[in-house]
């Protein structure tokens, strides 16, 4: 943009950054209540349908009414969650200010925001925000609602405080349409992982107390204190949906690695050198390919390959913050002058 | 094993598998074919695939702590420097080198065995399936978790089994249309038609691991055939595409080096661009362009150009750009003033600004060779302390200064030696450092005397003529690499399938649908129910679909039609 100063412009885009952060503490905030306060409702909600007890399956788990309910929501019994109504509603806004922040960042770099570390985080924690508000389209995830604005609010904050840099002209190197294809679709994949992480977790959890359920059914144990999981899809269904984000998570990241290389070949004469940056990404497509089978696999099924999910997203996280600032390579792009 | 009737195999501990078909414990006594078939069951399960994934993943961590040989030759020499007594220990366990370790070698062998044994049985599994038609429809719908019953009455004067097949034939239709395959199966007073789709979903699994040992195979094999070769070509030069023309040269085990694709490269221009100072990111610098003129065999001249991210293409060949900097030309005379030097000397850069560093050699027509070793500066500053340094890329102010060395260059006895270093044990430093004579210090276009009366020293102005400032004073040169790649071609078509069969292994789904009518009196009973093979978490909706549009063929349903689900929701 011609006759725009772009210091000035990023200055507007950082001012609106931080809004963007402060909004999603608010939004964490309001999430976090709702999750402390779910418990009670769930419990209002079941005093009014005593028939709908804790039911116990054919199969032997136990699963709670309204956690029995399929995640697509809808139960007739659902208690209105107002805090996490607010929390959804905070979170777009924050979108909204984050959306533009990033924008204007790219406008005053005349680029796509996303050549160097900060603005990754920029754009990657922009898109697991978006992808969540999509999947909300579809599926109750408030639940996920605290854990997504508070990585949002950890990544976004501390990348800018750590990785900002003004914006200056891009390297050759990343002058290729490969940086916009790559990088982008790399960071829909990390989108995708974060929240099939958010809800291996929570089928960690669910799952404990299903265990603990159990016991308590079957001998006089105390049961399992009451928290925001009883009103959780019990924890199958968590793990399918956590397997349904994971499977197309892996779709890009495998995309990724291959645009990945022919970029390599195009800029390094090569589509695959071991470079640490190309381990780390190797490293995490077995994982997910391991987890993917582990789901397949008889006595992995379940909380095992929980497990192989949250370590799998551990590892993208590690890839895009330890990896580049700390690890030598040829993906030198960090943006930061050691 | 898995059932057969299943359509497709799977080894015995998948999770779809029957608990307890699996043979987790080993029977008592085998004999050696016992044993072995024992072994490969074990090699070719999820859980033995699944720990060799998680192996693979876990290896390849040490080669992104460590440099490699591979990636990164001088952090390995800087690594035995830093750390001596480490290093061994390391070097023992084949840490430099871990993706061609006998150890990840061993793992992904394992890994691809086991998955050619997984892969085959299910293959000729699968191709039978393909040309079986769907199952047979089971004794008892209303157990499948999804299952739908509806009641029709039979319109007057109709006959209800005429009724019921009919319904059917429209169930069959229906389904045939929305691509499943169909088969009929009437009998004993019911009418069914069983269906099934999403052979694909199979079929991509298959092509997925397949294409995987495509990927194995093109990069072991295609990386016989592939060369590398670097060259250095400061503007003005040329080199020809044979083995001696080359700094260096990575030849695959299958290539011939004396029948490399004949042309000749020269380097007309190198371009660079520079952020000019004030602005964001000042003195950072771009564009890089070597432009260059090939000619072939046939006489053919072309021009092109060699930029970052966009090789030239060459008879087959495609040319990168590595590097670039800047070749000082530098012209020595003896005593006599007869020129024993003239050459342009690429100088290797040290830092962001071009500080450069370069070697020259005068072996013959000096009393003694002579060993210079200079820095450049194309735009020199004096830091603080006293020291030069650059403080941009481009030529403000280019310097050039040299330590001159006579005596030894250790040349002579055949010792390759490296053109960008200096071996000065047996020389005497003549001009700078301790020597009690300043180092040289010239500008493009001076001459100066060389200590001790040994002749003269000429940094020459390459500028064109009328050229204004320093501009274009001193050659740049690039550094080119020269690359014939069999694999890569082959590797893309190999990953782009298995990325083709991913999305139809992960997305088709697969499923049985079954639809039963039964005359009851003067009613017909319509039974619906599905099956998923492995994930679909659309089973549901599916079925659903089924009753609604087979429904809509139907007469009106009965009064207590019962669209009951088997789910507990
Ligand atoms: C290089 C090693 C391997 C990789 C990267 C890999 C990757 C994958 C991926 C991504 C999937 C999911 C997509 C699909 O369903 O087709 C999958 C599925 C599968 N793989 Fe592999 N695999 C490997 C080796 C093996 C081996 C050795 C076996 C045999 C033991 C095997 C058996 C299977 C089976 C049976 C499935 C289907 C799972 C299901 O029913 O959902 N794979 N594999």
């Amino acid at each position: 943009m011609p006759g725009t100063d772009p210091l000035l412009l990023d200055e507007i885009s950082l001012l609106l950054v931080w809004t963007a952060v402060a909004i999603y503490v608010l939004a964490f905030i309001a999430y976090a209540i709702d999750l402390a306060r779910r418990s009670d409702l769930a419990i209002k909600a079941k005093d009014e349908v005593v028939a709908r007890e804790l039911v116990t399956a054919g199969g032997g788990g136990v699963i709670d009414a309204s956690g029995g309910a399929s995640a697509s929501g809808g139960s007739v019994t659902k208690p209105r969650y107002l805090w996490a109504r607010m929390g959804t509603a905070l979170i777009a806004l924050g979108f909204l200010f984050h959306l533009a922040a990033t924008v204007l960042r790219g406008i005053a770099a005349e680029r796509v925001p996303w050549s160097n570390m900060y603005e990754f985080a920029l754009t990657g924690v922009l898109l697991v925000v978006a992808v969540y508000l999509v999947a909300l389209t579809r599926f109750d995830l408030r639940f996920l609602g605290s854990l997504i604005s508070g990585l949002a609010v950890v990544l976004l904050g501390g990348a800018t405080l750590a990785f900002h840099v003004e914006v200056v002209p891009l390297a050759d190197p990343l002058k290729s349409v490969w940086l916009v294809i790559h990088v982008f679709v790399a960071s829909l994949a990390t989108a995708l992982f974060a929240l099939a992480f958010g809800l291996s977790v929570m089928q960690l959890l669910q799952a404990r107390r299903e265990r603990k359920l159990a016991i308590a059914a079957s001998t006089d144990a105390a049961p399992p204190r009451r928290s925001f999981l009883q009103t959780l899809p019990n924890a199958d269904a968590l793990e399918s949906l956590a397997y349904r984000f994971a499977i197309v998570g892996f779709i890009f990241w495998t995309f990724t690695l291959i645009a990945g290389s022919i970029w390599a070949n195009d800029a390094w004469g090569r589509f695959w050198g071991f470079d640490t940056k190309e381990v780390w990404t190797f490293v995490i497509w077995v994982l997910y390919a391991g987890y993917i089978h582990a789901r397949a696999t008889r006595g992995w099924r379940g909380t095992r390959s929980a497990w192989l999910s949250i370590i799998g997203f551990v590892a993208v996280l590690f890839n895009f913050t330890i990896v580049n600032v700390f690890f030598k390579g040829l993906h030198a792009y960090s943006g930061l002058t050691s | 094993m898995t059932d057969s009737a299943d359509g497709v195999l799977r080894p015995s501990d998948h999770a779809d598998a029957a608990p307890g078909s699996g043979d987790d414990i080993a029977s008592p006594r085998l004999g050696v074919v016992g044993w072995l078939r024992w072994g490969w069951r074990q090699l070719t399960s999820m859980r033995t695939a699944l720990v060799l994934l998680l192996l693979l993943a876990i290896a390849a961590v040490p080669g992104s702590l460590v440099p490699q040989r591979s990636a990164d030759p001088n952090g390995v020499t800087q690594y035995f420097t830093d750390n001596p007594d480490l290093a061994p220990v390391l070097e023992n366990l084949s840490l430099f080198d871990v993706y061609t370790s006998p150890w990840f070698s061993a793992i992904y062998i394992l890994l691809f065995i086991s998955l050619i044994g997984c892969v085959l049985p299910r293959t000729k599994h699968h191709w039978k399936a393909l040309r079986s038609e769907p199952p047979r429809t089971p004794a008892r719908l209303s157990r499948l978790d999804d299952h739908r019953t509806v009641t029709v009455s039979v319109p007057e004067g109709q006959d209800a089994s005429e009724v019921a097949a009919s319904a059917v034939d429209t169930a069959a239709a229906q389904l045939r249309k929305s691509g499943y395959r169909v088969a009929r199966y009437d009998g004993r007073g019911t009418f069914s038609v069983s269906a099934e789709r999403g052979y694909l979903r199979e079929t991509g699994n298959l092509v997925f691991h397949a294409a995987l040992v495509g990927v194995l195979i093109a990069v072991g094999v295609g990386g016989g055939f592939t060369y590398t070769g670097q060259r250095v070509l400061v503007e003005g030069q040329a080199f020809t595409n044979s083995l001696l023309d080359y700094s260096s040269f990575n030849p695959g085990r299958f290539v011939d080096s004396n029948a490399l694709a004949p042309y000749s490269m020269t380097l007309d221009r190198f371009d660079v661009t520079y952020v000019p100072p004030g602005q964001p990111g000042s003195g950072q610098a771009g564009d890089f362009a070597a432009n260059v003129t090939t000619l072939t065999p046939g006489g053919e001249r072309q021009e092109g150009q060699v930029r970052v991210n966009h090789p030239l293409d060459v008879q087959g060949d495609r040319v990168y750009l590595l590097g670039n900097g800047y070749a000082p030309t530098v012209t020595i005379r003896n005593a006599e003033g007869v020129e024993v030097f003239h050459d342009s000397v690429a100088f290797l850069p040290q830092d962001a600004n071009m500080t450069s560093l370069g070697v020259i050699k005068v072996a013959d027509g000096m009393p003694e060779q002579l060993g210079l070793i200079g820095f450049f500066y194309p735009t020199m500053d004096t830091l603080t302390s006293g020291a030069l340094t650059s403080t941009y890329g481009d030529l403000e102010y280019p310097v050039l200064t040299l330590r001159v060395y006579a005596g030894d260059l250790g040349i002579d006895d055949g010792t390759p030696r490296s053109v960008y270093t200096l071996d000065p044990t047996d020389m005497t430093q003549i001009a700078g450092g301790d020597s009690g004579t300043p180092a040289l210090t010239l500008m493009p276009g001076d001459t100066q005397d060389l200590p001790n009366g040994l002749g003269s020293i000429t940094f020459e102005n390459e500028a064109p003529e009328g050229a204004t400032g320093y501009a274009g004073s001193v050659k740049r040169f690039a550094s080119l690499s020269i690359h014939r790649d069999l694999a890569g071609p082959w590797v893309l078509a190999f990953a782009t399938l298995a990325t083709l069969g991913l999305l139809a292994a992960l997305f088709v789904p697969r499923r049985r649908m079954w639809v039963k009518a039964t005359p009851e009196g003067s009613a017909i009973r319509v039974e619906y129910a599905g099956l998923a093979r492995g994930e679909d978490p659309t089973l549901a909706a599916a079925v659903d679909q089924v009753v609604e549009r087979h429904r809509s063929s139907l007469p009106a349903p009965d009064d207590q039609s019962r669209p009951d689900t088997g789910k507990v929701d």
